[in-house]
């Protein structure tokens, strides 16, 4: 993967983000284009090649969830769109509340911020969640580790949009 | 005279920094104890004189009274602009702009008419001249800055400007980044600094993270269009408003008094960050106008322009992904910052007391100097790393814009994106590129179109190329494209929505060549005759010591003869030939020269004696 070979890592799913930054400072110091300024049009190029390509590769793998996605892609997988069904029913309530909220239903905050916070545990569940089973596909790589991982992606993503959604309703309501 | 010199040799030429201002612009370079400015400021103001002579600096800024209608100043506000943008600008600024230019704007000049990157070239060339001057050799690359906010047509404009000053433009660096280098925060080894930059026409903020010598910028935000400037012109219209009710006119068509007015309400505004109220103070002809203006008064009015900073500084913030608690220390920069009002909410929004140990109006240029040393390999323990200040994309179906690359990345940085056709037969596919945070294309800045064309007619979907946007170092998109069927660079025109093609820029080089030769020569001259000065200062001395009565007679008639020569050739206008006649006054007096440095070791020896 070269998202990995660009900072000299192994294909893993948990990094340590102090060793993941050292990298990518080092590998600055060498090939950003300051160094060459006065270098050939070779050399100048090479070094933007591999410059943006550690930018891209820092900016994807320092963060867990981005780094997955990248991960699962690159093993053939694709992302799931689909609304996770455990949470259909919640989501039917939620609609239910922020529209009230919208018509100027105030009895309908205390169930959004009761939300907001439920959420935000589930958030925390997932990247908890998503830390265990990297561990575990390092440890075992085989396919169905990758389908929690995916699963748990979907879900974790599907959490933050509703999450923000709530907190978009909550911050106009209050700024009126 | 012969004198001892240490020998610079004609080792790497020197890489300038520059700090292209809204009002003031300043050159500074790298030296072994660190960043030095070269000469004093430049007013960012450009004029022609009545004979067709276009000037920069003091002097221009002499001519905003004398000559408004044939002056320009804050031209950075229109750097990269279209006729569109500008609209609001025009109702505050005396712009003259020529009717008809849509994509580059045009200004006329009194007989000239120029777009921005020439105006802002002048400028360039005056600050280049006064860094050869103080450096005695010639001055050809720099590093140039922007504002962070700047997007990519406003930065090829000042690249275009650095190119028609003669000057390779070796890199655009941010503003506020800039700043953070001359500060020498890296002494702390980690760390988070916010760097608010508030001058004359634009506001930036930038969150940076330090690391063992790494400036790594996190965030940044700003506007670009508000500034020193906006303060000024809302003293300017209560002045005016003033003078309408007790003059009984209508004044502010009367460009010279504007100006005059405008001088006065910008004193009245510095003197206010230092006293409890200023006032403002007119003389025109027999007429005088004065008004008192106190700081509560003057704090009420910016309050809002003050309150207009705060809001990028908190989605700055925010997009670094850091709490405002976090951060170590803040930096101010601009000559705005001196206003008490501004420091203070400043340090209300950060909770610290900011840095303002630099001079806000230097820090800038100091720091350009600092990363052309990095460039020129003087300095090698720190490094930017910069992010590009809004998101890149393409046109796509629908008028939306679909992005490519998001804003706060760290630069370079690219994306690659494959491109076919839609129907059979089809030769060429257009692009548009856009940069900007809002997803209809109609809300975004129009960038280019990139006509991809000779696509060799094919079944639809078949074709498949390949194209590459990079935005590089200076923050300036560059796009190949790459016809994956046969492995080979695919030919595209590139039309950009603002600013100069290449052949305009080209030939305004062209143009500027034939004068900027004349000026090189004159500044020949100009140097020749100042060495001349100084060996011909140093023999009248010498002439006085005992031991010129002591050379033969022949011996101070040839010193006599090369004097008289050097004299002569001093007038001319030929910088070889008054070289040449330093050149022999130098051997006519070698003999001197060594008696004098005898007596004088003589002297010191004997010194030693007796002190011993």
């Amino acid at each position: 993967m070269r998202f990995y070979d660009a900072l000299g890592l192994e294909p893993k799913l948990a990094l340590d983000s102090e060793d993941l930054k050292k990298r990518f400072y080092d590998r600055s110091r060498q090939w950003h284009p300051d160094r060459f300024s006065r270098g050939t049009a070779e050399e100048k190029q090479r070094s933007e090649e591999m410059t943006s390509m550690l930018n891209d590769a820092f900016r994807t793998l320092r963060d867990p969830v981005t780094r997955a996605e990248y991960f699962l892609r690159e093993s053939g997988m694709e992302l799931s769109k689909d609304a996770p069904p455990e949470l259909l029913e919640e989501v039917f309530e939620l609609n239910m509340a922020l529209e009230e909220l919208r018509d100027g239903d105030e009895s309908a905050r205390e169930q959004l911020v009761s939300a907001q916070e439920r959420f935000m545990g589930m958030l925390g569940e997932a990247d908890t969640s998503l830390s265990v089973l990297f561990a575990q596909y390092d440890e075992k790589p085989d396919r169905a580790a990758l389908d929690d991982i995916r699963a748990t992606l979907n879900r974790r993503k599907y959490v933050s949009n509703l999450l923000r959604d709530v907190e978009k309703e909550l911050n106009v309501h209050s700024a009126n | 005279m012969s004198t001892l010199q240490i020998d610079f040799g004609h080792a790497k030429p020197r890489i300038v920094g520059i700090d292209l201002g809204t009002t003031n612009s300043l050159v500074a370079v790298m030296d072994l104890t660190g960043p030095r400015i070269l000469s004093g400021i430049v007013p960012s103001v450009v004029s022609v004189t009545e004979s067709g002579e276009v000037v920069a600096g003091a002097e221009a800024r002499e001519m905003l009274i004398t000559h408004p209608e044939r002056t320009v100043y804050s031209v950075k506000r229109l750097m990269g602009r279209g006729m569109g943008d500008v609209q609001d600008e025009l109702k505050l600024f005396p712009f003259h702009i020529v009717e008809g230019s849509e994509s580059v704007l045009k200004l006329q000049l009194g007989d000239k008419i120029m777009t921005p990157p020439e105006v802002s070239a002048y400028v360039l060339r005056k600050l280049k001249e006064d860094a050869e001057d103080v450096l005695g050799a010639d001055v050809t690359q720099a590093v140039i800055t922007v504002p962070a906010y700047f997007n990519d047509a406003q930065r090829q404009a000042t690249k275009d400007a650095g190119r028609i000053a003669g000057l390779e433009v070796l890199r655009l660096v941010n503003e506020p980044t800039a700043a953070a280098l001359a500060y020498g925060l890296d002494k702390r080894k980690e760390g988070l600094v916010a760097v608010y930059d508030f001058g004359g026409g634009t506001f930036d903020i930038s969150i940076l993270r330090l690391h063992d010598g790494i400036f790594e910028v996190l965030a940044t935000n700003g506007d670009t269009h508000l500034g020193g400037d906006d303060i000024d012109n809302l003293l300017l219209n209560i002045a005016l408003e003033d003078l309408q009710s007790e003059w009984g006119e209508d004044l502010s068509g009367n460009a010279s008094l504007v100006q005059l007015l405008r001088r006065a309400v910008i004193q009245a505004k510095e003197a206010l960050s230092f006293a409890p109220s200023a006032t403002i103070d007119l003389e025109y002809g027999p007429r005088k106008y004065q008004r008192e203006i106190d700081v509560q008064l003057f704090n009420r009015l910016i309050e809002p322009i003050v309150e207009r900073t705060l809001g990028p500084c908190r989605n700055c913030i925010k997009d670094a992904g850091i709490t405002v608690e976090q951060i170590n220390e803040t930096v101010m920069v601009g000559g705005s910052t001196r206003i008490p009002l501004v420091r203070s909410a400043v340090e209300r929004l950060f909770r610290k007391r900011p840095h303002t140990e630099l001079n806000p109006d230097e820090v800038v240029a100091l720091g350009a100097a600092v990363q052309a040393g990095i460039l020129g390999g003087e300095v090698e323990d720190k490094l930017l790393l910069d992010v590009t200040p809004l998101s890149l994309g393409i046109e796509t179906m629908g008028g939306l814009m679909s992005k490519l690359i998001h804003r706060n990345s760290t630069i370079p940085a690219s994306e690659t994106e494959l491109f076919t056709t839609a129907v059979d037969g089809q030769t060429n596919v257009l692009i548009h590129v856009l940069q900007g945070e809002r997803e209809l294309v109609k809300d975004c800045r129009s960038l280019a179109r990139f006509d991809l064309k000779d696509i060799d007619p094919m079944i639809a979907g078949m074709a498949r190329i390949q194209v590459r946007f990079l935005i590089d170092a200076n923050g300036i998109l560059n796009v190949t494209a790459k016809d994956l069927r046969t492995g080979k660079e695919h030919s595209m025109d590139v039309k950009p929505s603002y600013g100069l093609t290449d052949d305009q820029v080209e030939a305004m080089i062209l143009e500027s060549y034939d004068k900027a030769e004349e000026d090189f020569k004159e500044r020949q001259v100009r140097e020749a005759r100042v060495e001349a000065d100084a060996i011909l200062g140093a023999v009248d001395k010498a002439k006085e010591d005992d031991a010129y009565q002591a050379l033969a007679d022949a011996e101070r008639a040839t010193i006599e003869r090369a004097i008289n020569e050097l004299r002569l050739a001093y007038h001319s206008d030929d910088h070889l030939l008054i070289r040449d006649q330093i050149e022999k006054l130098n051997q006519a007096t070698m003999a001197l020269a060594e008696a004098i440095m005898n007596e004088a070791v003589g002297k010191a020896l004997k010194g030693t004696n007796i002190n011993a």
